[in-house]
């Protein structure tokens, strides 16, 4: 087991070189010239310049390369290209916000969606059925920012339950506690909606199994079916799509934090993004590369420990 | 599309797998039969009503609207829903209703577009993998793979911020997150379909790797991928709001349904409609081709065959 955790890391690190170095060349070569989009078309050629060689950007291609890899291995991200500030400071304040947001709305998805995925399954073709499919499949199509938006007006604007946006620090547990709700239910229940329909499609062909139809034959309760080999083994399946799930939770969160005005990484991108800070947008993407590369890691090792069929030595 | 590519499937298949005079009569039995599955799939003919009707409204919208999408009065700026007005006036006086109705057509536009150049480049790139093999197999599946395991929204966002704003760089976005998603599903049925007998046969008879490409391998995988294809337009459409919403669009003044929910967001408690509404169109469109895709996703699937 540990022999293979350690050779899962190792594969992971060409692919972590293959990425950054992706990155490094959808910013810095394809464009042309990210001074002049950061300083805008009429910019001097004087600040241009001074910008180019702050940045780096006379030296060649390769020579930025190297550097860029050489800073990386050295865990610096750069510095912003708007504020000079190290990138690094500022996505180590916001991605507590993050992981505080995403692990909330995984403990909503999970709890809401995985009863939705095995009810609708087992009452296959019934209203049941026909009502958490139809609503799975709108959570599929309503652009989370809109479940946001839609929220802000009616809990925040409307009701005043909850503050419509913002975040409060982690120094005041209640604030940001009440801030957090509304962010989380959204991203929750549009994560909800995938994992319903994963659970419903998995537990439907479990349920079509031979050892499925044996426990019934042999006069078992369908509680017990259900909860004792049904479930069990659709658990397996799906555990290895929380990674796919994972994808799509991260790509939301960043429409989430958008909407709710809430400090994040997904956030510091759209703001870098907009800006035009390449430093800046270049940092959070290698960020979020090593985030998903950890999450597929770990997706593979829980694999390996809930799937005793599986073995890799 | 579909009608167009699901006939060279369908008859190819009839011809490869049969023995002639009876694939005529087989082929259409097939097709009868595909359809039969989708129209008993009640929801996924409202669907594909609704799909139609929405494509209707794109194409119609000159004669629709009520107003041009981009008539601006500054006088009556953000004036509320009325019965000239049925949903009142944006931050710019311009007719509400209108701008959404002229939206659908950037979404359609978008959305279509980028799933068809995906599509083929995508399919190329998968087919091509399958077919050949080798270093080059191995190249490109693997930055398919590390194109697939990014959010699209990260994937877009970042070439539209290099790119900058604008219809074509939208589409070219959009279609870079749907690539590698063709070329992951092309390239399973083709790795199968290249070891099956009738590409040896059409090998031993001499045709060259293009043609075997272009009428063996593709028509087999196609159909699959075009069942996708809805609902990726899906996904592209919502990536394309997404995309305007965080202000990394088309250029405005041009009406799209994710810049006028950003704009609305402002004015959120007071002129709720102007956010709420192209968000609403926005999702009907989104789940339209959902439900059209998975009834054709039914169809295909020989589980829901009973």
């Amino acid at each position: 087991m540990l022999r293979h955790i350690f050779r899962r890391l190792l594969l992971a690190i060409p692919t972590l070189l293959v990425v950054v170095t992706i990155i490094f060349l959808v910013v810095r070569v394809i464009p042309g010239n990210p001074a002049v989009a950061a300083l805008g078309e009429y910019a001097s050629q004087d600040a241009v310049n001074k910008l180019e060689q702050q940045l780096g950007l006379d030296k060649p291609k390769w020579v930025q390369y190297v550097d860029y890899m050489n800073a990386l291995a050295h865990g610096d991200l750069g510095k912003s290209m708007i504020n000079r500030r190290p990138a690094i400071d500022q996505i180590k304040f916001v991605l507590p916000y993050t992981l505080e947001l995403t692990a909330a709305a995984i403990l909503i998805a999970l709890i809401l969606g995985i009863p939705t995925g095995v009810l609708t399954a087992v009452k296959r073709n019934t209203w049941v059925d026909y009502t958490g499919r139809v609503f799975s499949l709108a959570g599929l199509s309503a652009p989370s920012f809109y479940v946001g938006l839609l929220f802000i007006y009616f809990f925040a604007a409307r009701l005043g339950w909850f503050p419509a946006i913002g975040a409060g620090d982690f120094h005041h547990l209640g604030k940001n506690l009440q801030t957090l709700v509304l962010p989380a239910i959204t991203l929750g229940l549009i994560e909800t909606a995938y994992i319903a329909r994963m659970t419903r499609s998995v537990m439907l062909g479990v349920l079509s199994e031979d050892y499925v139809r044996t426990a019934r034959a042999k006069g078992l309760a369908e509680r017990i079916v259900l909860s004792q080999h049904a479930i069990r083994a659709a658990l397996i399946p799906i555990v290895s799509l929380v990674g796919i799930f994972t994808i799509s939770l991260i790509g939301n969160s960043v429409l989430v934090e958008t909407v709710f005005a809430r400090p994040g990484l997904g956030k510091l991108m759209v703001g870098a993004a907009n800006q035009r800070d390449y430093t800046m947008l270049q940092a959070v993407m290698v960020v979020y590369a090593l985030i998903i590369i950890v999450i597929n890691i770990v997706v593979d090792i829980i694999y390996t420990v809930v799937d005793p069929r599986v073995r890799y030595d | 599309m579909a009608g167009t590519a699901n006939p060279t499937a369908a008859s190819f298949e009839a011809g490869a797998h049969d023995n002639g005079g009876a694939s005529e009569i087989k082929l259409v039995s097939q097709r009868q039969r595909a359809w039969r599955t989708f129209r008993s799939n009640r929801t996924a003919v409202i669907g594909l009503g609704m799909v139609v009707a929405i494509v209707l409204v794109g194409v119609f919208a000159p004669l629709i609207a009520p107003y041009a999408p981009n008539e601006q009065s500054t006088i009556n700026r953000l004036a509320q829903p009325s019965a000239s007005h049925w949903l009142g006036r944006d931050d710019y006086g311009r007719d509400i209703l209108s701008r959404v109705i002229y939206g659908t057509r950037v979404a359609l536009l978008v959305g279509i577009l980028s799933v068809l150049l995906g599509g083929v480049f995508g399919t190329a790139i998968g087919v091509i993998a399958g077919y050949f093999r080798g270093k080059l197999d191995t190249v490109l599946m693997r930055l398919v793979d590390i194109l697939l395991s990014f959010p699209d929204l990260i994937t877009g966002l970042l070439v539209m911020a290099v790119l900058g704003a604008g219809l074509p760089k939208l589409i070219i976005a959009i279609a870079l997150t749907i690539t590698p998603r063709f070329a992951r599903i092309a390239y399973g049925p083709t790795l199968a379909i290249k070891e099956k007998e009738f590409v040896e046969a059409a090998k031993a008879l001499g045709q060259n790797n293009r043609r075997i490409l272009t009428r063996h391998i593709l028509p087999n995988v196609s159909g699959e991928l075009i069942v996708l294809a809805s609902l990726w337009t899906a996904s592209a459409i919502r990536l394309e709001a997404s995309l305007s919403f965080i202000g990394l669009g088309v250029k405005p003044p041009t009406a799209t349904w994710g810049q006028m929910i950003r704009d609305g967001v402002t004015y959120l408690t007071d002129h709720p409609w102007f956010s709420l509404a192209p968000g609403i169109a926005l999702l009907i469109t989104v789940f339209a081709f959902n439900l059209v895709g998975d009834g054709l996703r039914d169809v295909l699937d020989p589980r829901s065959r009973s």
